[in-house]
């Protein structure tokens, strides 16, 4: 076995995903939230954890996928960004795998959207694939998300 | 790097500081001998720790240095303007060379071989200077060759001693450099010369010959040197302890248990006191942006030819750490431009009668929950003309409106951007980016700046800025469920109409809601509307209720904004928004309430922006006083003055041609002549129907009635000075300012009206107020030639 590195992974609509365990802070359950109205719609609001202010992206609007189904609170997977703490909401929590850096490949070039952009690559688990988000993108909101993606 | 030379770089920074002070203290008063012992002991510190530390180039010019304050010191030499400028020159190459150590962990390449070379020069221009200077080579010698090492076994060995002997001092002693107190070690130093501490570390006699216990050490010594982001984070734990400081209080409430209500009380006091002290610790006084500015001044005094006295009081006024950020460069600036511009030199001043040295004078003080800076100088003052002149050939106003321009308005263009009256430029000032910049900066912080001036007295500027950014009075207000906190800065009062009141309290102008707040109209700005939280329609449920009226001020211009609930006021603290959320111009920050639940803050100017109370232009217009009168060039804006005319129609007209609103009494107004008239002011007023003049003019002058009202409601009259007399128009209602740039212009569709426009997305009539006042048959006898030059004039 070549070089492995660890990811936290959740589900998003059916799908796998992992951030890298490094950048995850911690992942709580529910916290009151404070709409900001008037802001992107993928900002979900700002929580209190403990004093901090965080930030709470709603990933699924990130991703341009549909919206969760009702009834089903999301799980904050709390990340450090470049910008401070940012809570992704997410379907539900996974395991924390560790996976062989040999598994990797870049995203399809038949991928596309928004969805493209904020995808490092894949790993290949034994039964399915695990989509690697790049953390730093998936927390940019508005105008920046779609520079990145110009270019 | 080494915490060891951290530190050392630390303590040196803060040594130069109090050098560059002192230098300019011992100019005024050059045979202090406490100061000359204070700066030669500052001196030595540095070059001893270089010594210990290994960085010989720092302190060979450190060691030049000293042997001429030695000198001084001893009273061989006398202090001259060279020697003080030779000195302060060696600070700064002591500063560049830290810089560089903190760069590259080496003291440079530079040895500064000129400067070293002017110190001695300057060391052997007294009589009897050989000697002594000899023994400064020798010491100098010994210290090039001594073994750093060496030294530093040594130092640290008798370190112990000295702990022991200075107690309190040890706190400040990072730098392993030795202090003693004993007060005849220092006569000691001084027969010894240029004998350096360090070296003389392993002597047996260390602990004296190392003296160093200056009264600045001795104030400090209790002090500890903490980072700044732990006190950033002690602050959020207090406010997190606050929090649930007062769950447990609601808890212990509901709870009929003595003992806890008894502690939770204790608990109450003891978390409002730590908040409180916590929050000390990140204010600063402002004398540490201050300390830098006697050698500023100094320095561009002297290059500019100008002897100034600067006199400064209130230093100790203390300000939250992230606004003393904010303001040292627009202080700075501040004080340069009155060096530069304010201060005349010396052969004006005397010729003006007054003293060869200006004085220039930084006050700080406390006002009303926020601290007043004042800057002021008592030169020749701002020269009205010159600047009206400038600003005509920038561009910045035309010559008519400079000439309308009262003195505070032309003052405050100086805080246009792109002005500069300086005739040349200069290195100090002159290249247009200046009090603007300062103005926006101070601004930014929710600051203000006003300038006052006298001619041949003096301009003094004044800086007014809040205590601190971190903790603010705010009025929470309820809206949708969701709390909001409003700046108490912003808000003026609160109006409270109880549901049958609401029908008569809200009038529509338009279909734009205004209120009567004490005769005057003021917009509504319902919040639920402008941040979009209705999702079920408009408010048409909430007719029957009574309403809530957050009454605030953006920039010059009031509004009133409706809100379902008007909770409290409190002490929030402000949280800035993440960058996520930055674009969002509505909210200033947001703050965690007694809930534990965040609360966004609502920034006034944002949401009079988005309601289009304001318009964006603002940042490029002028200061409050003086926005009615000119314009921006390059935006072409212009401020006019909207009035429902005959028939509701939207009027406007410049504001600037307008003198007053004045609200009549109808039983005020008589006739004289055929002229209906008002007494005013104690002349008479002539009246002119606004009406009847636009509507009525295909009547004959005869027939007109110029009887402006048959109701008995006050008049609304704009008064207009024309020609150098005041006339007044009458109209329906006088609806509110606005600026607009009034690009698109339509053809007047009747007489009387200069051109149609869209003002705020409605179709809105200009008047024509010469052709009008013609019509009107006002001054048709001696007036007439002058009316009809400006009719010329305003085609």
């Amino acid at each position: 076995m070549g070089q492995t590195s660890q990811f936290c992974t959740f589900s998003l609509d059916q799908l796998l995903f992992g951030v890298d365990l490094q950048t995850v802070q911690e992942v709580i359950r529910e916290l009151p939230m404070t709409p900001v109205p008037l802001a992107p719609t993928v900002v979900a609001g700002i929580m209190n954890l403990r004093g901090q202010l965080v930030t709470a992206l709603n990933l699924r609007r990130q991703l341009d996928m549909a919206p969760g189904p009702a009834g089903v609170t999301p799980m904050n997977v709390v990340v450090r960004s470049q910008d401070g703490a940012v809570s992704l909401l997410v379907d539900q929590i996974g395991d924390v795998v560790e996976v062989d850096e040999a598994s990797f490949e870049r995203t399809p070039e038949t991928l596309q959207g928004k969805i493209r952009t904020m995808i490092l690559g894949v790993h290949k688990l034994d039964t399915r694939l695990l989509h690697v988000l790049d953390v730093e993108k998936a927390c940019q909101v508005g105008e920046a998300v779609e520079t990145a993606a110009a270019r | 790097m080494d915490d060891i030379v951290k530190d050392f770089l630390i303590e040196s920074a803060e040594n130069l500081d109090r050098l560059d002070q002192e230098l300019v203290r011992l100019e005024t008063d050059p045979t202090s001998k406490d100061l000359l012992a204070s700066i030669f002991r500052t001196i030595h510190t540095i070059k001893g720790s270089c010594g210990f530390l290994g960085f010989a180039r720092l302190e060979k010019v450190a060691h030049v240095g000293e042997s001429l304050l030695s000198r001084l010191r001893d009273g061989d030499l006398d202090l001259t303007e060279d020697m003080t400028s030779g000195l302060l020159e060696m600070v700064d190459a002591v500063r560049h060379m830290l810089a560089d150590i903190q760069a590259t962990s080496e003291d440079g390449v530079n040895d500064y071989p000129e400067l070293q070379e002017r110190l001695k020069v300057l060391l052997q221009g007294g009589s009897g200077a050989q000697p002594a200077a000899k023994k400064g080579k020798a010491a100098k010698a010994a210290a090039d060759h001594a073994e750093p090492a060496g030294d530093s076994q040594g130092v640290q060995s008798s370190a112990p001693e000295v702990v022991i002997e200075v107690k309190a001092q040890a706190v400040v002693a990072q730098s392993p450099v030795l202090h003693a107190s004993a007060p005849q070690a220092r006569e000691k130093i001084a027969e010894q010369g240029n004998e350096v501490a360090a070296k003389s570390a392993p002597r047996p006699d260390a602990g004296q010959a190392s003296a160093s216990g200056t009264e600045a050490r001795e104030a400090v010594a209790d002090t500890v040197r903490i980072g700044v982001n732990l006190l950033d984070r002690l602050m959020n734990l207090v406010g997190e302890l606050v929090l649930a400081r007062n769950q447990l209080m609601q808890f212990s409430q509901r709870s009929s248990d003595g003992g806890l209500q008894m502690v939770s009380q204790r608990m109450n006091l003891i978390a409002a006191e730590l908040q409180e002290q916590v929050m000390k610790t990140r204010m600063q006084p402002i004398g540490n942006i201050w300390s830098k500015f006697p050698r500023t001044v100094r320095d561009l005094a002297h290059s500019c030819g100008k002897q100034i006295q600067l006199e400064m009081e209130g230093q100790d006024t203390e300000l939250d750490r992230t606004i003393i950020e904010a303001i040292k460069d627009p202080l700075t600036h501040l004080v340069r431009n009155s060096v530069d511009h304010g201060v005349e030199p010396p052969e004006a001043r005397e010729l003006a009668g007054k003293k060869a040295a200006g004085r220039l004078r930084l006050h700080a003080y406390h006002e009303g929950g926020q601290v007043n800076i004042e800057i002021s100088d008592d030169g020749a003052g701002l020269n009205v003309d010159r600047i009206r002149k400038k600003a005509i050939e920038r561009g910045l106003i035309t010559a008519e409106q400079a000439s309308r321009l009262a003195e505070v308005e032309v003052f405050n263009l100086i805080f246009l951007p792109g002005f500069s009256t300086a005739e040349t430029i200069t290195n100090v000032s002159g290249r247009g980016v200046g009090m603007d910049v300062v103005k926006t900066n101070v601004e930014k912080i929710g600051g203000m700046v006003d300038v006052t001036s006298k001619a041949g007295m003096g301009t003094t500027v004044r800086v007014k800025i809040p205590l601190t950014l971190a903790i603010i009075p705010a009025l929470i207000v309820t809206c949708r469920s969701e709390r909001f906190a409003i700046p108490q800065v912003g808000l003026t009062e609160l109006v409270r109409l109880e549901a049958d009141e609401v029908a008569k309290g809200i009038e529509m102008v338009h279909g734009v809601p205004v209120h009567r707040l004490r005769g005057r109209l003021l917009p509504l700005v319902y919040l639920s509307k402008e941040l979009q939280l209705d999702t079920d329609g408009p408010d048409s449920a909430r007719k029957d209720q009574a309403v809530n009226i957050a009454v605030l001020q953006a920039d010059d211009r009031r509004f009133g904004l409706v809100v379902d609930e008007i909770n409290d006021s409190e002490e929030i603290v402000v949280k800035p928004l993440r960058r996520q959320l930055k674009a969002v111009k509505t909210f200033a920050g947001s703050t965690i309430m007694g809930d534990g639940k965040v609360a966004l803050i609502l920034d006034v100017l944002g949401i009079a922006q988005r309601a289009s109370v304001v318009t964006e232009a603002r940042e490029h217009g002028l200061g409050e006083e003086d926005e009615g009168s000119s314009r921006d060039a390059a935006l072409e804006k212009r401020r006019y003055l909207l009035f429902e005319g005959p028939g509701g129609s939207r009027m406007a007209m410049p504001l600037d041609t307008l003198a007053r609103l004045e609200e009549l009494p109808a039983t005020d107004v008589e006739k004289a002549g055929k002229q209906w008239v008002a007494q005013y002011r104690g002349d008479i007023l002539p009246l002119i129907n606004l009406e009847f003049a636009l509507e009525e003019r295909r009547r004959t002058r005869s027939e007109v009635k110029l009887r402006p009202t048959e109701s008995e409601s006050p008049l609304q009259v704009l008064v207009c000075n024309h020609q150098g007399r005041s006339v007044g128009l009458v109209v329906e209602q006088i609806l509110d300012i606005i600026e607009d740039s009034a690009e698109m212009k339509y053809p007047a569709s009747r007489p009387g009206v200069l051109y149609s426009t869209v003002i705020n997305e409605r179709v809105t009539e200009l008047i024509d107020i010469p052709a009008i006042l013609h019509t009107a048959g006002f001054g048709a006898g001696d007036g007439k030639t002058a009316l009809a030059k400006s009719a010329e004039a305003a085609n």
